[in-house]
């Protein structure tokens, strides 16, 4: 071939180059800007759809009722978000430290042929179906919690939530045991070389180094345990719930922690599925509670990332 | 060794200046104990394997008490290798085995009741690039007591301030013990790994080319360190700069491709009159 129809080849694919780019940079800049505007659109609807319930059930009552009985009229949240917040706090005790000192171990402990055996296991875990765990939690371990001597409810707080903490160890120990992995090999040599045990490294520079990537593994974890609906409703049974009280001496109340995790409770997600299944039978606002309780959801999941991005802020390690 | 450390950075960039000038002066200078030392290290047939390959062919050498001993030679040569053995640190590679024996006063390291975390208590090691813990300069320094559970018994202040001004970095941080320690300049993070290593006042400190990544002023601090730090500790120290080996070491040793040990003996030798005639051409450049 000679140099001139070289040249000229090079000239022509300048301008469909140019073209194609162009159409690539659209194609992109269409799924990236799609993401956006879902994510506003959805914020929208639930804010649009919520302020028509708040035009009927006053906001007050709506944040600071103590009862949620939609056929009565009775739209108190509290409950609900008790529900929720007992099935987060009792799904992370479980999952937390369980999901972080596995990642420890397969990041700091396990030779290469066990973590390649055993990572993928973990993994697995979290594929199984939610309703899978629903199905346990009623069937297999709340019994279990009875032959332990627990008091538990066919329906029970407890059961539900422990199985949602196993629902999600996978995410923490998996995102965990990748930011541990990514912890520079000269951390762990400067400090074996001073002398340090394996336990003394782990937790002493392997596991603050990566602190930021374990952090936002338990915001994802979390996130998940709150918006998880199917065990709940499964195992949780239906039924809105303040935490159970007793009166102390002096006649001060005190919650009773026992009580109140072996009965049954709700969370907003599992009050979201009755409100669709109530909705033409009853009435709108019924069906309009449910973008008030998503909204409500919307803002927890919300403030909680705020508060753990701002802890592992404050408690990260950067390295290099 | 008889010129006093000096704070001023010129100063020391102007004394380290005439080194490279005068470097044939130097190492007659260097060389201030006699051979014939105690000895605090006894290698003996020390042969290493990665999988197949052998690393490290059946090297045996007597290190020094409080000397700097350098171990030079071309990339891949093994001499990172043998001073990973000194303190066990290739137990931490799946792949590597070991045969032979390191004595530590008299002790084969080797053996099956010595335990490689209490070994590296005795031995420290500073890596060729800075590797502060992402803590804060004073919990760096802290590290080694704490771990080794002897910061409860002493004044951890004073230990920490006594390994700083070791490691001459405590006029420059004494005012800032609670940044991080990867804050510093490269150089000054190689000294923060230095009092890191002599804090918990170890026998032998291993060295890995330890200012390979730092520029000219910050090396010429590390040398005039490791001067320092012969007086108390024995330092072994792998470069591959010769000048640097015949500025600072007492003895050379001169470990060529394949993990062969060719010669090792007081470093004026090793320049001026080696014995091998592949160190003769290694050191004068026709090799490596």
């Amino acid at each position: 071939m000679s140099n001139e129809s070289t040249d000229l080849q090079l000239a022509g694919g300048e301008q469909s180059r140019k073209a194609r780019e162009r159409l690539y940079r659209y194609i992109f800049l269409s799924c990236a800007a799609l993401t956006v505007f879902i994510t506003t659109g959805i914020f929208v609807t639930l804010t649009v759809d919520a302020v028509k319930f708040f035009s009927t059930v006053p906001p007050v009552d709506f944040l600071t009722g103590t009862t949620w009985r939609v056929s009565r009229g009775e739209f108190g949240v509290l409950p609900l978000v008790f529900g929720t917040l007992a099935v987060t706090v009792i799904s992370a005790l479980v999952a937390i430290p369980t999901g972080v000192l596995a990642a420890a171990y397969l990041s700091e402990y396990a030779s290469a042929r066990t973590r390649a055996i055993l990572k993928p296991g973990l993994e697995i875990l979290a594929g199984i179906p939610t309703v899978v765990y629903g199905y346990l939690a009623l069937v297999y371990f709340t019994p279990f919690l009875r032959t332990l001597g627990i008091n538990a409810g066919t329906f029970n707080i407890l059961s539900a939530s422990i199985l949602v903490g196993i629902l999600i160890i996978p995410m923490v120990s998996s995102l965990s045991e990748d930011a541990m992995s990514s912890v520079p090999d000269s951390l762990r040599e400067a400090s074996y070389g001073l002398g340090a045990t394996k336990f003394d490294v782990t937790i002493g520079v392997v596991i603050p180094a990566a602190a930021s990537g374990i952090f936002a593994s338990f915001i994802l974890a979390l996130s998940r345990a709150i918006g998880e609906t199917m065990v709940v409703a499964m195992a949780m049974g239906l039924r809105p719930r303040m935490p159970s009280t007793a009166t102390g001496p002096f006649g001060i109340p005190y919650i009773q922690p026992m009580e109140t995790v072996t009965t049954s409770g709700q969370t907003m997600t599992s009050a979201m599925i009755q409100a669709v299944e109530a909705d033409a039978a009853v009435s709108p606002v019924v069906g309009q509670s449910l973008f008030a309780l998503g909204l409500t959801l919307f803002v927890m999941t919300f403030a909680m990332n705020f508060l753990s991005n701002r802890i592992a802020n404050r408690y990260r390690e950067e390295y290099q | 060794m008889s010129q006093p450390t000096t704070d001023s950075a010129t100063e020391e960039t102007a004394e380290s200046d005439d080194r490279l000038i005068e470097t044939e002066v130097s190492v007659s200078e260097t060389v201030t104990q006699p051979a014939g030392a105690s000895t605090i290290i006894d290698v003996g047939d020390l042969s290493v394997y990665y999988h197949d390959d052998q690393a490290l062919r059946s090297v045996s050498m007597e290190i020094p008490e409080r000397q700097v001993t350098a171990l030079i030679g071309p990339s891949g040569c093994g001499k990172s290798t043998f001073l990973r053995c000194l303190n066990r640190m290739n137990d931490l590679i799946d792949a590597a085995r070991v045969d032979g024996t390191v004595e530590l006063l008299g002790q084969n390291v080797y053996d099956d009741d010595v335990d490689p975390v209490a070994l590296r208590r005795r031995i420290g090691m500073v890596f060729q690039e800075p590797n502060p813990f992402p803590k804060s300069i004073y919990d760096n320094v802290a590290y080694g007591l704490r771990v080794q559970g002897k910061a409860d018994d002493i004044d951890l202040d004073a230990e920490v301030e006594r390994a700083l001004r070791s490691a001459a970095l405590w006029d420059e941080v004494k005012d800032q013990l609670d940044k991080s320690g990867l804050e510093l300049s490269g150089g000054q993070q190689q000294r923060l790994c230095i009092a890191r290593a002599i804090a918990p006042d170890p026998e032998v400190i291993l060295m890995d080319e330890p200012a390979s990544a730092l520029d000219p002023v910050a090396t010429s601090k590390i040398e005039d360190l490791i001067d320092d730090l012969a007086e108390e500790y024995t330092v072994i120290i792998v470069t591959h700069n010769m000048q640097q080996a015949a500025r600072i070491s007492d003895k050379t040793a001169v470990f060529l491709t394949g993990g062969e040990l060719v010669e090792f003996d007081d470093t004026q030798t090793i320049f001026e009159n080696p014995a091998d005639p592949r160190v003769e051409d290694y050191i004068t450049g026709k090799f490596g």
